[in-house]
């Protein structure tokens, strides 16, 4: 192997580690408003406690975040040099605001957190979350328009190898901007919301039957739900968008290898060595109506693409884990919503706990398939026309020292995450916390 | 004044905030450690906790800052420093990504950890040395081309070089003298008499070190660089400036006035940090790369410049407020709350 690929793997295992990180860290900040907000407004302690406690697990999330984006900021540079030479001058503008976006966050995260008791107006505390909301949700669209920008650039002229015409904020709102930046919202919330909701099963799956946990299950289920459907929204607009941009990543991901109306919607199956489709689900029109919303549609296939530009074949894989745990999740949460609503007893059974434990996890692969999707759909290329990925890596012979260097540490970082969330929850049960809150109440009265 | 020097020197500034804020952040990181091992861990460890805690975090951004800032000003820098410091910076990192969790693991989940505090304490010292790598390798003589064309980092020429190693002493005393003189202010404000008294004697064992490294250094480039030692020497009125501002702040340290003291270790290393800038002119990468070859273009420079301003619009009000909350907060300082 040689040092695009290697460049490729190391890319795509940061990536694969961070975004975990990143995922938590868009979504927990609104879970904790939210949680803060009804805590506020019902004075019930529950759900305060539910904040300061999320608020409290957030910030480990928080630190390796920052660690590991430090990590693939940095390897941009390191393993792919000739493309920020290249697109650091197309760019550098939402990459610099993401810089602003973080602090801005970091800064007021740090205020929120060690400022729990130091506000005469608790109202006051509670405003701090606003700008971590905010910067948060604006650290995730500057940085998703440098994706976006990699996958449909736009904003110069090419003459001669020669850039002219440069229009930053051109470049910043290119077309496959506003549907990545809302998809990796919508999905950062409504994975946040499947993983804390799987916690709260957990605890009630292991015979916890305080009221603080089945608050934080409906809670957060609820607003996976919301989010669940936002998502599936964007998720058709984003097809809409790769059909008319990037025909070649919608039809690779749907095995789709014939230009035709009619087209159907290929789940599953494998590939044959002569490119044949075996054993898949086939919904007839569903494809064209999916681009179109027209049973007639025409989708263009593979085959009327040039080989070359053909990306990896694979990504179907990717893109049918992404989509059926979605669809899944959403079922999963409407099915949830109804029976709570109507009182049916089968959600606090057993198998279903184990459902909504399976939540959070399963929410998190579809995170990761729908990344290697967009990445690996987007190869031959790393800015999608002019830059091929093997034209943007590094020569450096050493790559894959490095590769290991880094595997050994996010397995230290992602062991050390776990022991030390479980450790912190775990000595400082809920039961215990709400009784020292009770008891300092008591004394304050006397 | 061209946008090439306006750019260069907003980076510059950059640099400075993170050389200063991460020397304080490394150099406690090490007596928190180091006073382990001397027994004498009791004494200091409140007062570095109380200051670590809200700040780690905002240490990070400012390098970050720094180098998104580079690549947007000089994307150039991109492809020759991103090509030979893939080893190095990689270290960097490594190491970063190690401290920065392992002390939110530490602070947030098991407290008082020996293993993290060590570990906290040794990287403390690392990063300065492999981060150091990134500017020696741009006083040039480190950088070989191959026959294929490409560019690579000279391992042997750097590892045996006295140059290079004065540099990263330089980095690592410094660090340690910035460290002392805040916390012996820190100490003070906090009426730590026990602590102050240790940071202040660590203060003086890092302070001449800090001044003989320098001035070695300045020595060595006449062999090193020629040309850059002669910018150096057209500029030793500021070196000399910088040199009084060490003794001054000597001064105040022993008169008691640790705030202003430290203050004027600050106002040192300003002076010097700007004067080898200056100094340095046009060159990013000897003989490589100057400011103007390696410049964006102007659209994305004024671009720039319009979000830096706004970014501080917005971010020096915060900064004040982290500022007025903890760290020039008395009642917090002397008790936690």
């Amino acid at each position: 192997m040689d040092s695009v690929e290697f460049s490729r793997y190391l890319t795509m295992l940061t990536l694969s580690v961070h975004v975990i990180f990143a995922t938590l860290g868009v979504g927990v900040p609104i879970m904790i408003t939210i949680a803060h907000w009804l805590g506020l407004k019902n004075q019930d302690e529950h759900y305060l406690l539910l904040a300061k406690r999320w608020a409290r697990g957030y910030v480990i999330t928080v630190a390796v975040g920052v660690v590991t984006g430090t990590a693939i900021a940095l390897q941009l540079a390191l393993l792919w040099p000739r493309f920020m030479e290249f697109a650091g001058q197309l760019v550098a503008l939402p990459l610099f605001m993401e810089t602003f976006a973080f602090f801005f966050e970091a800064i007021f995260l740090g205020i929120y957190l060690y400022t729990w008791d130091r506000f005469k107006n608790p109202k006051r505390h509670f405003y701090l979350l606003a700008p971590v909301v905010l910067g948060s949700a604006m650290s995730a669209l500057f940085i998703t328009s440098v994706n976006a920008f990699m996958n449909t650039p736009q904003g110069f002229t090419l003459v001669d190898g020669q850039l002219t015409n440069i229009q930053p904020l051109v470049a910043m709102f290119n077309p496959a901007m506003p549907t990545k930046v809302a998809h990796v919202l919508t999905s950062a919330y409504m994975t946040t919301a499947f993983v804390l909701a799987s916690i709260a099963a957990y605890h009630l799956l292991k015979g916890n039957r305080h009221e603080y946990h089945r608050k934080a299950l409906a809670l957060t289920m609820k607003i996976a739900l919301i989010f669940s459907i936002a998502t599936a929204l964007v998720g058709d607009l984003s097809g809409k968008f790769l059909a008319e941009y990037q025909p070649e990543k919608l039809a690779a991901a749907e095995w789709h290898f014939e230009t035709e109306g009619e087209a159907p919607l290929v789940l599953y199956g494998v590939l044959t060595e002569t490119n044949e489709v075996k054993y898949a689900i086939r919904i007839p029109y569903a494809l064209s109506m999916l681009v179109h919303s027209n049973p007639f549609g025409v989708v263009t296939g593979l085959n009327d693409i040039p080989e070359e530009y053909h990306p990896p074949l694979v990504v179907h894989y990717f893109f049918d884990i992404m989509v059926t745990i979605g669809i899944w999740l959403t079922v999963l949460s409407l099915f949830y919503w109804l029976a709570l609503s109507r009182g049916w007893a089968v959600i606090k059974t057993r198998l279903f706990r184990i459902l909504l434990v399976a939540s959070g996890p399963l929410a998190m692969i579809a995170i990761e398939a729908g990344w290697w999707f967009t990445e690996v759909g987007r190869q031959p290329w790393i800015m999608r026309g002019f830059m091929t990925t093997a034209e943007g890596a590094t020569d450096s012979p050493y790559v894959w020292v490095m590769f290991i260097a880094f595997a050994i540490l996010y397995i230290i970082l992602m062991i050390g995450t776990a022991v030390v969330l479980t450790r912190m929850f775990k000595k400082n049960p809920v039961e215990r916390e709400l009784e020292k809150l009770a008891d300092e109440q008591r004394s304050v009265a006397k | 004044m061209t946008i090439e020097v306006i750019g260069i020197s907003v980076l510059w500034l950059f640099l400075f905030g993170y050389v200063i804020v991460a020397s304080i952040d490394f150099g406690a990181g090490f007596f928190n450690a180091s006073t382990i091992v001397t027994k004498k861990h009791h004494i200091v460890n409140t007062v570095i906790q109380r200051y670590l805690s809200p700040v780690w975090e905002i240490t990070n951004v400012f390098l970050v800052f720094f180098f998104v800032g580079m690549i947007g000003f000089f994307p150039q820098t991109a492809y020759y420093f991103g090509t030979v410091l893939l080893i190095p910076i990689s270290i960097s990192i490594i190491l970063l990504a190690l401290r920065g969790s392992y002390y939110a693991f530490g602070t947030y989940g098991t407290k008082g950890h020996v293993g993290y505090t060590l570990m906290y304490g040794v990287t403390g010292v690392l990063i300065p040395a492999s981060l150091t790598t990134a500017l020696i390798v741009s006083q040039g003589g480190f950088i070989r081309e191959t026959a294929s064309g490409r560019i690579e980092l000279d391992y042997v020429a750097l590892f045996t070089s006295p140059f290079a190693w004065s540099i990263v002493v330089l980095s690592l005393v410094s660090v340690l003298f910035i460290s002392a003189s805040f916390l012996a202010y820190y100490s003070s404000v906090a009426q730590d008499k026990k602590a102050l008294k240790l940071f202040k004697k660590y203060t003086w064992i890092w302070s001449f070190p800090t001044i003989v490294t320098a001035l070695g250094i300045i020595i060595e480039m006449r062999w090193h660089n020629p040309a850059h030692f002669e910018g150096l020497v057209s500029l030793w009125w500021l070196f000399a400036l910088s040199f009084i501002c060490f003794l001054i702040s000597l001064w105040l340290l022993k008169t008691r006035n640790y705030g202003w003291s430290f203050i004027f270790v600050v106002l040192q290393f300003a002076l010097a940090f700007y004067a080898y800038g200056v100094s340095r002119y046009p060159y990013l990468l000897y003989p490589h790369l100057t400011i103007y070859d390696s410049f964006t273009n102007e659209t994305m420079a004024y671009a720039l410049i319009t979000v830096f301003i706004l970014g501080l619009m917005l971010l020096i009000p915060s900064l004040y407020l982290v500022f007025k909350l903890f760290i020039m907060n008395k009642p917090y300082i002397q008790s936690g709350k």
